[in-house]
C-alpha cells in the first residue's frame, strides 16, 4: 500500500487545497486565535514593560538604608541625626573626594497633571544630595544643566517627563511652598528613577518643617555577600539607630511585587478565558470542515487510505491555521504595543511608575505555542471522528 | 362530471439563465375537475414538473393564468400566495423533504402552525392525519428512524393535515421500492375516492400512473394528447 | 409561541456546532461579567461619595499633612456645617498582604459625617469612652476572625510610637455599612486620634486631611473655594474637593480602568462576532432545502426571516445568560478574598446591559443569513440549484 508519509501528504494537499472554499470557516480560527494571542501578548507585555524597569533599577553592590518597620521610602522617617550616622558607617566605599559614596534623601509625593488623564497624580520627589551622580554613575543629565545649591530648581526624569504635563525646562512645579523651576532632564539606563524629579535636599528641608530624611542610599565596597551581611549587622546592631538595610535590587523588586502580580494575574486570567473560547471555536471550525468532506473522507479511507493518515492530516490543518493566527495576533502585538509608555499607580509606593510596553521574544514565543495547543485541542476530537466514521455511513450521505 | 376545479389557460413559462432564455411551457391550457385523480405524465425536460408548481402556487407563470378554485393565483403576490397555499395546497415531494430534527407529529403539526389553531385543537388534527395514514404509533419517531415508506406517508400527513383543496405530488414514490411505492399510492387513491381529495400527480412510472382516474401527457411544454374531462 | 419548538429544533440541529458556539459566546459574557463587575468596584468610591462632603487636603500632595490649627479656619467659613479630619496610619496586621486601611479619627464628628457606618449606639459609646479602643468593618472581623475584646496589634511603618513600632488596639465594636454594596469602601479599622497623637513618637499636631460638610450641596464649590482661599497664604496651602472629584481622581490616577476593560471586550466580542456569524451562516446553508419547505407550506418570506432571527435571538441570550450567571455566582467568592472588594457583584445594569449586548449580536449575526433565508427561490431550492 501507499507509504504512511505519502498518504498524509495525500490527504493533506486535498485538505488544504479545499481550504480556500471554505474561507468562512477557517478565518474563524484565524482570527479568533489572532485575538487571543493578540490579547495575551499585550496584557503581558504590560507585565514585562513593568519588570524590565524595576530589574534595571539599582545596584548589587549599593544599600538603601530605611527605618526598621518601614515598608517603603515615603513611609521611612529617618532624624537628622541618625542620617548623620549612617554616612559615617565603615563600609561605605569612598568617593574620589575622599567624602563617603552616599546620600541621605528625602523622599516626598507632589501632585502633577498626567498628560493621559488630564488629572493631578503623584510623582516622586527625591531630595538628593550634591554626590547623586557619583553615587549613582547610571544616571546623567540629558537637557538642560545640574541643580544649582540653595535654588528652588528641579531636574526631572526623562520617562516623567514624557507622562507629566508641565514638566519641560523652564516650567514651574508646585514642588513644596510655591512654584520651582525645571532646569534639566536626565536618564537613569530606563530604571524606575526616571519617573522621578530630583531636587536639592538642603533646598528642600529649607521649603518645609520638616527636617530629617526619609532614607539614604550607600554604595558598598563590592556585593559579596560577606560585605552586604558585615555592613547591616554593624547597623541593625548599632543602638543609636533602628533601621533596616536591604540591597537596592531586593528593594526595587519588593515594591513591584504587587502590581506585578496584579498585572499578570489579569493577563493570565483573561487569557485562560479567552483561550477557552478559542478552542471552541475551533472545534466548531475544524468539526465543520471534517463534516463538508465526510464523503471525499470517506472514499479515501474506501480506497486504502488508513485512518491515521486522515487525523494527522486534519490537525496539520488545524495547526496551520491556529499557527497563522498566532503569528498574526504576535505581530499585531508587537507593532501596536511595544514600547508604548505607560504611568500608572503602585499602590505599593503610592506613586505613578512609568514603564514601557515590552514584547519580548519569550512572549512571541508563548503567544505562538499557545496558538499551536489551541489548534491541538480543537482539531483532535474532529481528527479522530473523521477517522472513526464508519465509511459505508459517510458514503451513503451522498 | 364535476365543475373544474383547477383551471390552467394557455400558460407560458420561461427561464433565463445567463444570456439563454429557455421555454418550458408552451401556452399550455388544461381543466382538472375536483375530485380528481390526475397523473401528469412525459419525459423529462417535458416540464411537467414546472406545471405542477404553478398548480401549487410554488411558481407564477410568464403568461396566460392559473385559476384554483375560482383564485387566480398566477395574480397573487408572494405574501398572499404563501397565504393561499397555507390554506388550499398540500405538497408530498419524492424525497419527502420532512425537517429531521423534528418528530413525526412535529413535522405533521407544521401547516396548523400558520393558523390561530389552540395546541389541543392542533394534536388532535394531527393525530387524526396520523391516523388515516396508518402512522399513529410512529408519532414519536424522527425521520432518520423512520423506513422510507413511513416517512412519505408521514408527510403526505402533513400534506392533509389542513384540509386542503389540493393535494400536488411530485413523483412522490421515486425513491420508494415496489411493494411500499404501491402502499404508498394505494393511500392516495383511498383519500381520492373515499375523502374526496383532489390529487395531482407527476409521475413516470406507468404503474403508479394506474392508480390515477385519468392520465395527461406533456411533451416540450405541450400537452400531448386532448385534456378536456 | 407556537413557534418555539421549530427554533429549538433547528438550534439543536447539529448538536455539537451549537453546543459550542453557545460556550463561546456563554464565555464571552462571563468575561464581560467579570470585567465590568471589577470596574464597578473601582469606580464605587465615585458613586457612594457623599453629595455634601468636601475633602481638604494638602495642594501639592495628600500625602502632605496639614496643621490642627487649621480646623478653627474651616469652621469658621460660611457654608460650613461639620468639620472633623483624619490621618493615615498605614499600618501592618502580621503580614504586607493582608492590607487594610487604619484611621485615627476624631469619633464624635467622624461617625456623624459618615452615616453610612451602622454602629451600635453601645459600642459607639465604648469606643469614645476607651482610649486604645478600635472598631473595625464587619467584613475585616469575618476575614481575621476577630470579636469584641479582642487585643489587636498592628505593626507601624510610619508612625512609631513612643514605645516602639507595635501599636495595641482594643475591639470595642464591629460596623456595616448601610448598603451592602458599599463594603467595599468603608473596610478599614478607627481609632482615636487622640490616642494617636499622644502616643506617636513625632508630628503631633498634625493630621492627615479634613473632612467638611456643607449646608447645601449646591454651595459646595463656593465653600470649597473660601477655604482654600483662606488658608492660601499658610505655611500649607489647600486643595478642596468634593468627595466624589476627590475619589474620581484617586481612579484617575490608576489609569484608564474602563478603556483597557472596554479594548480588552472589545476584542473578544469582535471575534465572537465572526465565529457566531460564521455558525448562523453555515446553519442556514445547511437547510436551504428544509426552510424552502416551510415555505411550500405557506410560511411567507418574513415568518422565514423571523425564524432565523428568533433562532439567532435563542442562540446568543441563552448563551449570554448562561456566562452572565457563572460570573454572578464566581464573583462573591472572589471579591472575599481581594481586599476592598468585598461586596462586589454582577449588579443589575450590568445584567440588562449584557443582555443588550446579546439581542444586538444576534441581530448582528442573524440579519444577513435571515435575510438568505427570506430569499430562498422555493422552485430552485427543491430542484437541488
Amino acid at each position: 500500500m501507499i507509504p504512511f508519509l505519502r498518504q498524509i501528504a495525500a490527504v493533506t494537499t486535498m485538505n488544504l487545497k479545499s481550504v480556500p472554499s471554505r474561507l468562512g470557516t477557517s478565518l474563524v480560527i484565524v482570527i479568533g486565535i489572532a485575538g487571543v494571542v493578540g490579547v495575551m501578548t499585550a496584557l503581558l507585555s504590560m507585565a514585562a514593560g513593568f519588570k524590565a524597569t524595576l530589574a534595571s533599577t539599582g545596584r548589587a553592590d549599593r544599600v538603601i538604608i530605611l527605618r526598621g518597620g518601614a515598608n517603603d521610602e515615603l513611609s521611612s522617617v529617618l532624624y537628622r541625626e541618625q542620617g548623620r550616622i549612617v554616612l559615617e558607617m565603615p563600609g561605605i566605599r569612598k568617593g574620589a573626594d575622599g567624602a563617603p559614596l552616599a546620600s541621605a534623601e528625602l523622599y516626598m509625593l507632589t501632585d502633577v497633571v498626567k498628560k493621559s488623564s488630564g488629572g493631578a497624580s503623584n510623582v516622586i520627589v527625591r531630595g538628593v544630595a550634591r554626590n547623586v551622580w557619583q553615587l549613582r554613575p547610571e544616571a546623567r543629565i540629558v537637557a538642560g544643566r545640574d541643580l544649582e545649591p540653595g535654588r528652588r530648581e528641579v531636574l526631572v526624569g526623562r520617562a516623567a517627563q514624557s507622562q507629566f504635563a508641565g514638566l519641560e525646562i523652564g516650567d514651574a512645579v508646585e514642588v513644596r511652598d510655591g512654584p520651582w523651576q525645571v532646569v534639566g532632564v536626565f536618564e537613569a539606563e530606563g530604571g524606575s528613577h526616571e519617573s522621578e524629579i530630583w531636587v536639592d535636599v538642603d533646598t528642600l528641608h529649607g521649603a518645609i518643617p520638616r527636617q530629617g530624611y526619609t532614607g539614604v542610599t550607600a554604595q558598598l565596597e563590592d556585593a559579596r555577600a560577606e560585605t552586604f551581611q558585615a555592613f547591616k549587622d554593624r547597623l541593625t546592631t548599632d543602638p543609636r539607630l533602628t533601621v533596616q538595610v536591604q540591597r537596592e535590587p531586593e528593594y526595587y523588586a519588593s515594591r513591584s511585587q504587587a502590581l506585578s502580580n496584579f498585572i499578570n494575574g489579569l493577563g493570565y486570567t483573561v487569557t485562560i478565558i479567552m483561550a477557552i473560547g478559542a478552542v471552541f471555536g475551533a472545534l466548531n471550525t475544524m468539526y465543520a470542515a471534517v463534516s463538508t468532506r465526510t464523503i471525499e473522507i470517506a472514499t479515501l479511507r474506501a480506497l486504502g487510505f488508513g485512518g491515521a493518515p486522515v487525523v494527522v492530516s486534519v490537525l496539520i490543518e488545524a495547526l496551520l491555521l491556529a499557527l497563522a493566527g498566532g503569528l498574526i495576533g504576535a505581530a499585531l502585538a508587537y507593532g501596536v504595543f511595544n514600547g508604548y509608555s505607560v504611568s500608572t499607580l503602585n499602590f505599593q509606593t503610592f506613586s505613578q511608575t512609568a514603564f514601557a510596553f515590552r514584547v519580548t521574544p519569550e512572549l512571541l514565543a508563548q503567544g505562538v505555542s499557545g496558538a499551536v495547543l489551541i489548534g491541538m485541542l480543537g482539531g483532535l476530537f474532529p481528527a479522530v471522528r473523521a477517522a472513526r466514521l464508519p465509511i459505508v455511513n459517510a458514503l451513503r450521505a451522498a | 362530471m364535476s365543475q373544474a376545479l383547477v383551471n390552467i389557460r394557455d400558460v407560458h413559462k420561461h427561464y433565463t439563465r445567463g444570456a439563454e432564455t429557455i421555454d418550458v411551457l408552451r401556452g399550455l391550457s388544461l381543466e382538472i375537475g375536483s375530485g380528481e385523480f390526475l397523473a401528469l405524465m412525459g419525459p423529462s425536460g417535458s416540464g411537467k414538473t414546472t406545471l405542477l408548481n404553478l398548480i401549487g402556487g410554488l411558481d407564477t407563470p410568464s403568461g396566460g393564468s392559473v385559476t384554483v378554485d375560482g383564485s387566480r393565483i398566477d395574480a397573487l403576490r408572494s405574501g398572499a400566495l404563501a397565504r393561499w397555499r397555507a390554506s388550499h395546497v398540500g405538497f408530498v415531494f419524492q424525497f419527502y423533504n420532512l425537517l429531521p430534527m423534528l418528530s413525526a407529529e412535529r413535522n405533521v403539526e407544521l401547516p396548523l402552525l400558520l393558523t390561530r389553531l389552540s395546541k389541543a385543537e392542533r394534536m388532535k388534527r394531527v393525530a387524526i392525519a396520523l391516523q388515516v395514514v396508518g402512522l399513529a404509533d410512529r408519532a414519536r419517531h424522527k425521520p432518520s428512524e423512520l423506513s422510507g415508506g413511513q416517512a412519505q406517508r408521514v408527510a403526505i400527513a402533513r400534506a392533509i393535515v389542513a384540509d386542503p383543496t389540493l393535494l400536488v405530488c411530485d413523483e412522490p414514490t421515486g425513491d420508494l421500492d415496489r411493494k411500499t411505492a404501491d402502499e404508498v399510492l394505494g393511500l392516495l387513491q383511498t383519500l381520492n375516492r373515499e375523502h374526496g381529495k383532489t390529487i395531482v400527480m407527476v409521475t413516470h412510472d406507468p404503474k403508479a400512473a394506474g392508480f390515477a382516474t385519468r392520465r395527461v401527457y406533456l411533451d416540450k411544454g405541450q400537452l400531448a394528447t386532448g385534456a378536456a374531462a | 409561541m407556537r413557534f418555539l419548538p421549530l427554533v429549538w429544533a433547528a438550534l439543536w440541529r447539529k448538536r455539537p456546532r451549537t453546543f459550542f458556539t453557545m460556550a463561546s459566546i456563554a464565555i464571552a459574557f462571563l468575561l464581560y461579567g467579570l470585567l465590568y463587575a471589577i470596574s464597578n468596584a473601582f469606580n464605587k468610591g465615585v458613586e457612594v461619595a457623599g453629595a455634601d462632603r468636601l475633602v481638604v487636603i494638602s495642594k501639592y500632595s495628600l500625602t502632605q499633612p496639614l496643621p490642627y490649627s487649621f480646623l478653627n479656619d474651616i469652621r469658621l467659613i460660611d457654608g460650613v456645617e461639620a468639620v472633623t479630619w483624619a490621618s493615615w496610619f498605614g499600618g501592618v496586621y502580621q503580614d504586607e498582604r493582608n492590607f487594610f486601611p487604619q484611621f485615627p479619627v476624631d469619633a464624635q464628628s467622624y461617625l456623624d459625617m459618615y452615616p453610612e457606618i451602622v454602629l451600635p449606639a453601645e459600642q459607639r459609646e465604648a469606643l469614645l469612652r476607651t482610649r486604645t479602643g478600635a472598631i473595625v468593618a464587619r467584613t475585616l472581623a469575618d476575614r481575621f476572625g476577630w470579636r469584641v475584646g479582642d487585643r489587636i496589634p498592628i505593626q507601624a511603618t510610619i508612625w512609631t510610637s513612643k514605645t516602639g513600632d507595635t501599636w495595641e488596639f482594643d475591639l470595642v465594636g464591629i460596623f456595616d455599612t448601610a448598603d451592602p454594596s458599599a463594603r467595599g469602601q468603608f473596610e478599614m479599622m478607627l481609632f482615636n486620634h487622640e490616642y494617636f497623637d499622644e502616643a506617636r513618637a513625632f508630628g503631633q499636631g498634625i493630621v492627615g486631611w479634613y473632612i467638611v460638610r456643607t449646608v447645601d450641596p449646591a454651595r459646595n464649590a463656593e465653600v470649597a473655594n473660601a477655604i482654600d482661599a483662606r488658608l492660601r497664604n499658610s505655611s500649607n496651602p489647600t486643595k478642596t474637593d468634593s468627595e466624589k472629584a476627590f475619589n474620581q481622581s484617586f481612579l484617575k490616577q490608576m489609569g484608564d480602568i474602563g478603556l483597557i476593560v472596554k479594548s480588552i471586550l472589545g476584542a473578544v466580542f469582535f471575534t465572537l462576532l465572526f465565529l457566531t456569524g460564521n455558525t448562523m451562516m453555515q446553519s442556514v446553508r445547511e437547510r436551504v432545502p428544509e426552510l424552502a419547505v416551510l415555505k411550500t407550506l405557506g410560511f411567507n418570506d418574513s415568518r422565514v426571516l423571523l425564524l432565523v432571527l428568533a433562532e439567532a435571538a435563542a442562540l446568543c441570550v441563552i448563551a449570554a445568560l448562561a456566562g452572565l450567571g457563572i460570573a454572578a455566582v464566581l464573583l462573591p467568592p472572589i471579591a472575599n478574598k481581594l481586599p476592598g472588594f468585598s461586596g462586589m457583584g454582577l449588579d443589575p445594569q450590568t445584567f440588562v446591559i449584557g443582555v443588550g449586548i446579546a439581542a444586538l449580536l444576534a441581530l448582528a449575526v442573524g440579519l444577513p443569513p435571515a435575510l438568505r433565508a427570506s430569499r430562498i427561490s422555493i422552485v430552485d431550492a427543491l430542484a437541488g440549484r
